[in-house]
């Protein structure tokens, strides 16, 4: 079976149904009508360009372009996590803790996978290395930057009880405990219900992709479920030494509690 | 009967040339089981002082407790020995005995506090009890020198004078040198054998008058 082609016009239509949208909540004052164009546009834009730069690398395949490619996906990744945050680590730590936490986790996972997993010939094989790498970078930062803003904006708001048990004797593990649980589940917790609900409510892009282009389910699912199981290690891992760095860098040597590391919000 | 003094843990907690915020030069020597208070106009850094003891606060100087400086204990040991009770006490948990780790019926009752309150919720304290419950859960944690500010700031006078006497007890039974920041003069000639007073960025000792 073939793909059936898509036209532009045809992309034009469903265009139309979010300009249908934001017109709608224009009207009805709710505010989300500019960023939800701005982001269609963008969706449009940086889509049709990676189509353009995915053609090249494919055609060369050469290991320094693959490489440059996903170094320069990292730091978009890591630019992302820290404008998502309403408190950032001053002296770029947000952005210094994003990026590392999101390379050391994405990219060994990525790397792990290629080699002894899926094992494709070479390793670096842009067919599977960039996708791969795109999904779990893309949920390894959503994970990364909810778990961050949630740990910085409940150290400010509970910093006089953070205080208050470190006056009693609690070493700052301890006394930033329930802030860092917190944090831990607010980056977690969309990944273990997209684990939950998939297949049941609904079925995963990839797999739906692979089926769409020709694939037996059987071995979409397959891929679907190695996916899956990435993921969450790589957003797992990645959310796991954020909020664990973050919440070393909000205290000092003498375990002092240091909200002046913490810029004031934006906006 | 008084509960004889526990002289082991009696140390001294003394200051030289502490300076934080607006303050310089403070020296002062706590002796152990004697309370000190300390006085001065709002916004003197009276707290902000109490923090730099407790080490919540970067600061110069030499603090040491007995003959142990600060530097050399980590900063949650300094704090278990250093313990200060700030004004306004802070509560983690949804009812009041999750923060207690030691057994205190004896305190509640001394401090007038009803024997089943560690069962309660801590939405349900008044700031009054808030204060002694706090004043009950630093020092369940025995530590060895005592910072207070304002502990009886919410608190009617016979329950004022019930926590006094119950505070300088203990103070004497542990040989804990205590720091209490006070404002009432009353308050001050009941409690304190030294009371020192902010004047501007100094520390002045007052004599009795």
């Amino acid at each position: 079976m073939d793909v059936i082609a898509l036209d532009w016009w045809q992309l034009g239509l469903a265009a139309l149904m979010v300009v249908a949208l934001a017109a709608c909540t224009t009207l009805a004052r709710l505010g989300v009508g500019r960023p939800l164009l701005i982001a269609a546009v963008r969706t449009a834009v940086q889509l049709t360009l990676i189509g353009l730069v995915l053609e090249a690398l494919f055609a060369s395949a050469r290991f320094q372009w693959v490489a440059m490619m996903a170094v320069a996906m990292l730091l978009i990744a890591g630019r992302e996590v820290m404008t998502r945050q309403r408190r950032r680590l001053t002296g770029g730590w947000s952005f210094g803790i994003g990026t590392l936490t999101m390379f050391l986790s994405s990219f060994s996972v990525t790397i792990l996978t290629l080699t002894v997993i899926v094992g494709p010939q070479p390793w670096y094989t842009p067919q599977y290395a960039i996708p791969l790498l795109g999904m779990l970078l893309g949920n390894t930062m959503t994970g990364v930057s909810l778990a961050m803003d949630r740990l910085t904006a409940n150290v400010w708001q509970q910093r006089s009880v953070i205080e208050n048990r470190l006056m009693l004797g609690q070493p700052w593990q301890e006394a930033i405990g329930d802030v860092r649980r917190e944090a831990m589940r607010s980056g977690m917790i969309p990944t273990i219900n997209s684990m939950a609900a998939a297949g049941v409510v609904s079925l995963p892009g990839m797999m739906t992709g692979q089926i769409l282009a020709g694939s037996a389910p059987a071995l979409a699912v397959k891929y679907q479920i190695l996916v899956m199981f990435i993921i969450t290690a790589g957003t797992g891992f990645g959310t796991l030494a954020a909020v664990a760095a973050t919440s070393r860098r909000l205290f000092d040597q003498r375990e002092r509690l240091r909200v002046d590391r913490l810029s004031p919000p934006k906006g | 009967m008084p509960a004889p003094p526990d002289t082991q843990a009696a140390t001294s907690l003394s200051l030289e040339a502490v300076a934080v915020g607006a303050l310089e030069d403070v020296s002062l020597n706590l002796a152990p089981g004697e309370i000190t208070c300390l006085s001065g106009p709002s916004g003197s850094g009276k707290s902000r002082l109490l923090r730099a003891i407790a080490d919540l606060e970067p600061h110069e100087g030499d603090i040491r407790l007995g003959e142990q400086p600060q530097a050399t204990l980590s900063g949650h040991a300094w704090r278990r020995a250093v313990m200060l009770v700030p004004a306004d006490s802070q509560w983690w948990a949804e009812d009041v005995g999750a923060h207690f780790d030691h057994d205190c019926q004896a305190g509640l009752e001394a401090l007038g506090l009803c024997p089943e309150t560690l069962g309660w919720q801590v939405a349900r304290l008044s700031s009054g009890e808030k204060q002694r419950l706090a004043l009950l859960r630093a020092l369940s944690r025995r530590p060895r020198a005592l910072l207070l500010d304002e502990p009886t700031a919410n608190l009617d006078h016979a329950t004022t004078l019930r926590c006094e006497t119950w505070l300088g007890e203990r103070a004497r039974q542990y040989g804990m040198p205590v720091l209490w920041v006070a404002h009432d003069p009353e308050q001050i000639k009941r409690v304190a054998k030294h009371h020192v007073r902010i004047t501007g960025s100094r520390l002045e000792t007052t004599p009795w008058t």
